[in-house]
């Protein structure tokens, strides 16, 4: 079957599941782990208050500031679910720690069109069939601004390789990319 | 400021769904047939959406599983002392606290809730915590002292047959024979092979999530990303010993499932933490931890010998089948059953001896997956009729078209198919699509680097690239099969809406996975009714069974149970208005009352009322049952009406290769596809790309990696799923031959697109190498450490 072991994964292999077999220090008040601190999201003011210094980006936008748009779905920086704007910067917020972001401007899929209005990417999202189950959605929505805010006319290979990095388990990125060229045209005036 | 994804309706695909009144839409535009957008497109795209992984409720707290490391142990001791004092952590539980029933399972009741005694597969649950923070329940987690004695691990499945049983139960799930026909008959060319798949990852990108709330009755609500309410609601109770109706499930916003939220996961384990702790509990696997916590693709192992006569009449068809079902039984009898009953193929296979096993081992369970039994066998028959037709010297695909099965053609469990069969159409249209240019050899375009196999590496040279082109075609059942009691329910309710306008509200259990089923149950009421307005209640247990979101099986079954409940509100409607004119609703001859466009209309009397008026205030709720025609189970020979109904696909792959390097990239998958009718084209051509994607990771990317029964790559860095980069370009045919006795003639179409794509590309990448290529995925070093075939 699949004995047949690929070297290449041994070490990577190395799971979570197995080191905790190896024992480790016992647990310990996390409020001598915590901070106070203050981040910029979608242009407001977010005061974090005692937090665990360990957390994420991505787990003090869900988890503390009541942001969950932005997605979690392997918080090790492959899948791009966690999209969103560091100082202007595509990052993958699993991949920030928290209080290393106090003095950025961050912008979440939330920030994108505030109220109930949707962003010309959303809505194309929306009208090409390019949402499914949703998971990846927002991620690929923030990539698909910052792509087209800094290369409004890519082609198709570019568009490729720019949500290369955004996995998408339900759609096979068909009526994603449909959707990226219908935002182009619109942008472009070439389609009503 | 944070906004409580209320517990109380954490999915509210309600959200804004019709347009503004001013629109005029009329319901005929967003009815069945039409491509209607998603009911929660709007909440998804603006990130409001409330997955899973989303919930929140004041003083939660945060659960998280103890995982067995090994694959084949013994529990000598468990001290759980040090973890439960670590400040903030408010419970730790084992089996000794599990009040119900021990185990639990979707057919059988063969899993523990949490390992007492013995360990069967790594990753096996010991124990569950709850704390304040996810990181104090981790660490209370590594402060739980297991005290393991390693025993030695059955790993392979031909060995287990007759191992040492892993389990009370035994070794073998099910050994499942097929005999048909005459088997001494024998053909004037044979070809024989063996072939092997390994074990693939559904990857859905939401990780398993939920939270439980104690109630206030003893009983616990239970907000949950599943694919079956009502079979989770079952197995929760008996496992907490509690009444079923004191166990509510709400299904709340699921991120993909493709098979692997068919069994039970951290369903159990929540529910325990709060009903001990009295608080609400939310838990979320990590990504490495949801490889360990749900099941897997069977793996195969699988032998062929195929005859046919010169003129290529397929005339027998002898296989033997291994499934590794690894350590429970999950639905790993129906998979088996699947993998025989379709392991010759769509074609007219008048002979037939087919043997099949899916057996027990330490490796990771296994169970539903999309396609369900018939990837694997695809990849065998598939395989040999390409080796079929070279042994004949006969094009591969008028091979396929020449043993094609019709409707009226009995299948090899002696089934005759009474409904749609379009093989031989899904085939024609699969290759009437245009090939993709031929490389020119200058930069830019089809030849840049980036396009090469190898891709961003940039690797291949374009002068050693070969490309190959190859074939397939498959097919499965839909719905549930062997007997099974398959049925949906649903409730529609028709009433005044508060700008006076007629609503309709429909209320069905049915798990919207991703797939579209919220979207054609307000076409379909919107058809029926002819009303714009169709709110959706949030799928829950306080309506009856929808059944599975799995089997190709929710447009037929729970489309049928919409459209029933709204047929019937339409005729109560019908009969008010009648009494209230005191006329009838069926002449003699004729309907004399009737509802089109949205009208209550009488023949006699001439009349027209509008929903509103005919409702008079008074809302009209009707509930109904849908079950498919009803099938049998096969005996001792594999014979008999087992299925329902069938869907085919066919698909044609290009592929480009470089031989050095191993490295291959797919330029183009065309397919042919039969969806009985297509309800909503764009949500078609939505879950044929999909599942190609999937076929196509599972033909050159995709593999859990089991070494020893342990998992090499529990993780997205190592477990590669298709990118934008790796997709191709597809184009897809619809082939439209409405479905007798299916409602609106639809048939499902989830899972035809996941069949025939990995054989497709894995026969492209022979035809580019010669290679006899025998195993999936297909991996760098099958080709570059192969001995080459000129």
């Amino acid at each position: 079957m699949t004995s047949d072991r690929n070297p290449g994964y041994a070490e990577a292999g190395r799971s979570q599941v197995e080191a905790a077999a190896e024992g480790a220090p016992a647990g310990s008040r996390l409020t001598d782990e915590s901070e106070s601190y203050t981040l910029q999201v979608n242009g407001r003011e977010e005061s974090v208050k005692a937090a665990w210094l360990g957390e994420s980006l991505l787990y003090v936008l869900r988890e503390r500031l009541g942001l969950p748009g932005s997605k979690n779905a392997c918080e090790q920086g492959e899948c791009g679910s966690c999209s969103v704007f560091l100082d202007g910067t595509l990052v993958v917020s699993c991949c920030v720690l928290a209080a290393d972001a106090v003095d950025s401007e961050v912008v979440t899929v939330e920030g994108l069109e505030p109220g109930d209005g949707l962003s010309d990417v959303q809505q194309h999202f929306l009208d090409a069939g390019a949402v499914q189950c949703g998971f990846c959605t927002p991620g690929l929505i923030v990539a698909v601004h910052d792509l087209l805010d800094r290369v409004p006319d890519a082609d198709e290979l570019t568009v490729r390789e720019a949500i290369s990095g955004n996995l998408c388990r339900c759609t096979g990125y068909g009526r994603i990319l449909q959707a990226v060229v219908d935002v182009q045209r619109q942008r472009a005036g070439t389609q009503p | 400021m944070k906004p409580v994804l209320s517990a109380a309706a954490p999915f509210a695909p309600t959200a804004p769904t019709a347009p503004p009144h001013s629109d005029r839409k009329r319901s005929t535009d967003r009815g069945v047939g039409t491509s209607s957008s998603r009911p929660d497109g709007i909440p998804k795209v603006k990130g409001q959406f409330a997955f899973s992984s989303d919930l929140w409720a004041d003083g939660m707290l945060w659960g998280r599983t103890l995982r067995s490391p090994h694959p084949s142990a013994r529990i000598r001791d468990l001290d759980t002392e040090a973890a439960r004092r670590i400040p903030g952590v408010h419970a730790v539980l084992t089996a000794d606290d599990v009040p119900g029933e021990p185990n639990y399972g979707l057919e059988h009741a063969d899993q523990p809730v949490f390992a007492s005694d013995v360990i069967r597969y790594q990753g096996e649950a010991v124990a569950a915590v709850a704390a304040d923070h996810p990181e104090i329940a981790w660490r209370a987690v590594q402060a739980i002292e297991v005290d393991y004695e390693p025993t030695a691990a059955v790993v392979d499945p031909e060995a287990a047959i007759d191992a040492p049983p892993v389990h009370p139960d035994g070794n073998v799930f099910r050994h499942l024979t097929i005999r048909h026909g005459d088997l001494e008959a024998t053909g004037e060319v044979t070809v024989e092979g063996a072939y092997a798949v390994g074990m693939q990852d559904q990857a859905f990108l939401g990780p398993e999530s939920g939270m439980a709330i104690p109630g206030d009755d003893g009983g616990v609500d239970l907000y949950i990303s599943t694919q079956w309410l009502h079979v989770d609601r079952d197995q929760v109770a008996a496992c907490l010993g509690l009444a079923p109706e004191l166990v509510r499930l709400t299904l709340s916003g699921v991120g993909g499932a493709f098979g692997a939220r068919e069994d039970v996961s951290l369903q159990v384990h929540v529910c325990l933490l709060a009903l001990r702790t009295g608080r609400a509990v939310k838990m979320l696997y990590s990504r490495e931890e949801s490889f360990f916590g749900h099941v897997h693709r069977h793996p195969a192992r699988m032998w062929y010998r195929h005859h046919a006569n010169s003129n290529g009449d397929l005339v027998k068809v002898e296989a033997r089948l291994l499934l590794d079902g690894g350590a429970y039984a999950s639905s790993s009898t129906a998979v088996i059953a699947n993998a025989a009953c379709f392991s010759c193929g769509p074609y007219r296979v008048p002979n037939a001896h087919i043997d099949a096993w899916v057996v027990r081992t330490n490796n990771p369970p296994c169970g539903a997956m999309r396609g369900f039994g018939a990837v694997q066998a695809c990849f065998g028959h598939e395989s040999q009729m390409d080796k079929l037709a070279a042994a004949l010297d006969m094009d591969p695909v008028q091979l396929r078209l020449r043993n094609a099965l019709r409707s009226g053609d009995e299948l090899i469990t002696g089934q005759r198919i009474t409904g749609t069969a379009p093989a031989r159409e899904c085939i024609e249209a699969a290759v009437a699509h245009p090939l993709p240019p031929e490389p020119t050899g200058k930069g830019g375009g089809p030849d840049d680097p980036l396009l090469l196999p190898g891709g961003a590496g940039r690797t291949a040279d374009r002068a050693d690239v070969r490309r190959g082109v190859g074939f397939a075609v498959g097919f499965k059942n839909l719905m549930y099969s062997e007997g099974f009691d398959d049925f949906s329910t649903a409730a529609v309710r028709l009433e005044e809406g508060v700008n006076g306008e007629p609503v309709a509200t429909v209320h069905c259990a049915a798990a919207e996975v991703g797939q579209g089923f919220v979207t054609l149950a307000q076409q379909i009421v919107r058809s029926v009714l002819g009303v714009d307005r169709v709110v959706l209640r949030a799928a829950d247990t306080r309506v009856g069974s929808a059944g599975s979101t799995s089997a190709s099986r929710q447009t037929w079954m729970s489309g049928g149970a919409v459209q029933a409940a709204a047929l019937a509100v339409r005729d109560s409607l019908l009969e008010r208005v009648a009494e209230a004119r005191g006329v009838e609703v069926q002449g003699a001859r004729r309907k004399l009352l009737t509802l089109r466009n949205g009208e209550v209309v009488g023949v006699e009397g001439r009349f027209r009322l509008t929903l509103t008026d005919a409702l008079g205030g008074r809302p009209v709720e009707e509930v109904r049952e849908y079950r498919h025609a009803p099938t049998m189970p096969l005996d001792d020979d594999g014979q008999g009406d087992a299925h329902v109904s069938y869907a085919f696909a066919a698909h044609r792959a290009v592929v480009d290769v470089d031989p050095e390097l191993g490295l291959i990239r797919v330029l183009q998958i065309t397919t042919g596809q039969d969806v009985g009718k297509a309800l909503n084209p764009l949500q078609v051509t939505g879950q044929i790309e999909g599942g190609i994607a999937q076929g196509l990771g599972l033909a050159v990317m995709e593999e859990i990696v089991v070494d020893g029964g342990r998992i090499r790559n529990p993780s997205f860095t190592d477990y590669l799923i298709p990118t934008a980069l790796d997709m191709p370009d597809v184009q897809a045919t619809l082939i439209e031959q409405p479905e007798p006795g299916a409602p609106f003639g639809a048939k499902g179409v989830g899972e035809p697109p996941t069949i025939s794509s990995t054989p497709a590309v894995v026969s492209a990448i022979r035809a580019a190498t010669g290679i006899d290529l025998c195993r999936v995925p297909v991996r760098p070093d099958d080709i570059a450490l192969s001995e080459r075939t000129p």
